[in-house]
């Protein structure tokens, strides 16, 4: 071999070796960080371990919103129809939350079954409903209520 | 009848575009002067048609027409005056309008300020710009026509969304667009380029100032997001690593890749494929960019409206013009061996290194972003990516690009010694370690990241001025020009970044609480104080506004009013309230209220140190980047001969 093909393959072999070594940091730092989203329902039929994370999202069950005392403390209902989470979350809510709206809280259940949520997300404006809630929602049958916020 | 006049302009101006991507590059192929021209009278004839219905639209907001429901769905008639403007673009259709705008805008400066280029190469970079102009015309015409009517007339509008009334907005996406659309100028002289064959240095000569000048927008506009995301969203972080902003992000790595790229092929030669290349990603990367924030795929403050045919029809675009220049690249791409050789030391591999990281990095966010989207479309689950992924590759990529950054300007082009470099970089070195030491014992929770974070910003900053010291010092013949300077300049912005980015995070401190009036908080030494809560009324919404007096040591700082508006729309919204310095900002959001008579609050209170360095740095990126490009290299008269070497001394002599 030339000395400048020499080179040149180590050139190559040092990139691909850089590229392997940062495909495999990628590949395992991602599922590391995949958080799944989950409708009551879905939880219903597979349930998910206390501890582990993940997304639930539905809709706010009117008259469910609960605060303990004047604290931070809120507790209210994730619903998509034919079933229902408590959900717990210790902070300020944004701006958008409100009962009978789509919101995606990330947490984990509690081993009592509750929801401790950890972030919740409302939707950015009136007319908008996450996909992933609407969705949701579409699967249990449950579309009266988001029938307004198409368009 | 204005409105109507409006859409006859953009059918108009699609007409024109259309003629420019076909008759100039009829013209080009044999050699017809006449055909070529029409490029330039093209492009100025689509500029004022598309301005004159951009101004149409803003009349129909200010003078609140709300017959048309564009105007309808995103105005109020108690809307200010001055977010009138910006909500012309305030949703899909006009923003899509203004991305048309801007590209008539850079096709418009094309025809105007490349008067040197060979004529049958500026044909062909008009015709490309022409057709792109022609794909996005169809698209607002058929899908996105910001000139439909509403009848009946609307009484009233349903305002603009509160969370877009802010002076930033009125700025962000035009800064951000210029940027976008501005590598289709790099897009379109690359393709161009291929279509001709005239592969060559000068060639890249005439492309960099544009490439420079796009990417200074594009940072700017996304410095302007991440500032605006920062005190308008009310929750104290600067990115977030939002599908949206990553869709900006990603145009912007390819295009920083692009310009180091394009210094070596100008001044070596070298790397021409590997330019065209990165020039295609970075255009195909902002139309990725505008199919994922505007096919309402994503879910964000960004995605309007999801209407499947639009995202099919930008999908349908995308496909089009990546293909379509891939397979032109295939075909035509100059053969591989070309330019000056260089050692396994030298500029050239050091900037090799720059892009292949910057190039991961860009694949990082790409995967990162798209993968839900994949599994979702395979109806393999929902999921999300958790900032943490990305946050981290970021970290470990951003190691080895701080740590070469220095001696990839002080290496010489072609071959250089490690001795001799590792010697230069002695005293950077030297101000890294001071850097590191000093963060480690006055910031103790800066933790590991915050230090090397330090450490590496030393490290560029004190190389950046060192090198320029030396070059200042050098013979008055060879002392830098305004590329030179921009680079400095942009490199030093880095160092800023790195500083504000690593620290902010580990050192600030914030405290979500139950405030009533008279209560006080202490936070990183500010002890804040609520004075309680008063109504106030601004144009269209009213607001309960908190006032909170700041105290350190005995001695007051600020006061904050920070308030919670209800909009004339119904829709409720934090304004937070933020006192900013450079090396710390206060920042209060009114959460809810926690009792009936509303004199209990949730508060948020936040201590964010060196945050400002974040977008101090950018700003300084962008200076450097248009500094660079009003180099006098740039505006040299084209000679028809390619040259033998570079005859600017500038960034081809490191040094002794």
């Amino acid at each position: 071999m030339t000395p400048t093909r020499k080179r040149r393959l180590i050139a190559v072999v040092l990139i691909l070796a850089g590229v392997g070594v940062a495909s495999t940091i990628a590949f395992y730092s991602l599922q590391e960080n995949l958080l799944y989203f989950q409708s009551p329902s879905e939880l219903a039929q597979q349930p998910i371990p206390a501890g582990r994370q993940f997304r639930l999202g539905g809709l706010v069950k009117p008259g469910s919103v609960e605060r303990q005392g004047e604290s931070l403390t809120t507790q209210f209902v994730v619903t998509d129809g034919p079933e229902e989470v408590t959900v717990e979350y210790v902070g300020t809510l944004p701006d958008l939350f409100r009962e009978g709206q789509g919101v995606i809280a990330r947490g984990a259940l509690d081993d009592s079954g509750l929801f401790a949520a950890s972030e919740v997300l409302a939707k950015h404006d009136e007319n908008y409903m996450p996909p992933e809630v609407a969705d949701a929602l579409k699967e249990s049958g449950h579309v009266s209520m988001q029938s307004k916020d198409e368009g | 009848m204005l409105p109507e006049l409006g859409q006859i302009a953009l059918i108009g101006a699609l007409l024109i575009s259309l003629t420019m991507g076909t008759l100039p590059l009829i013209g080009a192929s044999n050699g017809n002067q006449k055909l070529m021209r029409v490029g330039q009278t093209g492009a100025i004839a689509q500029f004022f048609l598309i301005a004159f219905s951009f101004v149409i639209l803003t009349w129909a907001f200010v003078v609140q027409d709300f017959s048309v429901e564009y105007v309808a769905r995103n105005s109020n008639s108690l809307l200010p005056m001055q977010y009138r403007f910006s909500a012309v673009w305030g949703s899909h259709e006009g923003s899509l309008l203004l991305w048309e705008l801007i590209l008539c805008l850079w096709t418009f400066a094309v025809a105007i300020f490349s008067k040197k280029l060979p004529d049958d190469f500026r044909a062909r970079t008009l015709a490309v710009l022409g057709w792109i102009s022609a794909g996005f015309l169809l698209f607002v015409i058929f899908t996105s026509n910001p000139f439909g009517r509403l009848i009946p007339q609307a009484v009233d509008g349903l305002d603009l969304n509160p969370l877009l009334q802010d002076p930033g907005l009125i700025i962000h996406p035009p800064m951000l667009y210029m940027g976008y659309v501005g590598f289709s100028v790099s897009f379109a002289f690359a393709v161009a380029a291929l279509l001709g064959q005239q592969v060559t240095r000068e060639w890249v000569r005439w492309s960099r100032p544009w490439t420079h000048v796009a990417w200074a927008f594009l940072t700017l506009g996304i410095a302007l997001g991440s500032w605006w995301a920062y005190y308008e969203l009310g929750w104290g972080g600067w990115w977030f690593w939002d599908p949206v902003e990553n869709a900006s992000f990603m145009p912007w790595i390819i295009g920083t890749a692009l310009i180091h790229s394009q210094a070596v092929t100008e001044k070596r030669g070298t790397f021409r494929n590997w330019t065209l290349i990165l020039a295609i990603t970075a255009f195909s990367l902002c139309l990725l960019g505008t199919f994922l924030v505007r096919s309402g795929v994503l879910t964000s403050v960004h995605a309007f409206a999801s209407d499947p045919t639009r995202g099919v029809f930008i999908l349908t675009y995308l496909v089009v013009v990546v293909g379509g220049s891939l397979l032109l690249f295939a075909i035509r791409a100059p053969g591989m061996v070309q330019g000056s050789n260089f050692a396994g030391l030298s500029r050239e591999t050091l900037i090799l290194l720059n892009n292949l990281l910057l190039v991961v990095m860009a694949a990082m966010v790409l995967t990162g972003t798209l993968y839900p989207l994949l599994l979702d479309a395979l109806d393999a689950g929902k999921i999300s990516v958790g900032p943490p992924y990305f946050g981290t590759l970021f970290a470990l990529l951003l190691i080895p690009l701080a740590v070469l950054l220095p001696f990839g300007f002080y290496a010489r082009w072609q071959e250089d010694s490690l001795k001799r470099l590792l010697g230069e970089l002695r005293v950077p070195a030297f101000a890294a370690l001071v850097g590191g030491v000093a963060t480690y014992f006055l910031l103790p929770t800066a933790g590991g990241w915050g230090v090397a974070g330090v450490a590496g910003a030393f490290w560029i900053m004190a190389s950046c001025l060192r090198y320029y010291r030396e070059r200042m010092t050098a013979n008055p013949g060879q002392r830098p020009g305004r590329g030179e300077t921009g680079m400095i300049i942009a490199h030093f912005g880095v160092g800023l970044f790195l500083v504000g980015a690593s620290l902010t995070n580990p050192v600030s401190s914030e405290k979500h609480l139950r405030m009533v009036a008279g209560d006080s908080f202490e936070l990183a030494g500010y002890n804040f104080v609520f004075e309680g809560t008063r109504g106030v009324r601004g144009p269209n919404y009213v607001a309960d506004e908190g006032e909170f007096i700041v105290y350190k040591s005995g001695k007051r700082v600020t006061s904050l009013y920070p308030q919670k508006r209800r909009y004339s729309n119904g829709q409720v919204m934090t304004e937070a309230a933020l006192d900013p310095g450079l090396t710390r900002d206060l920042y209060v959001g009114l959460g809810e209220a926690l009792n009936e008579q509303g004199t209990a609050w949730a508060v948020r209170l936040y201590h964010k140190p060196f945050i400002r360095f974040i977008w101090i740095g950018a700003l300084l990126m962008m200076a450097g980047g248009f500094l660079a490009a009003t180099d006098r290299r740039y505006r040299r008269p084209v000679s028809q001969k390619a040259e033998t070497r570079p005859t600017d001394a500038n960034l081809a002599e490191a040094p002794a």
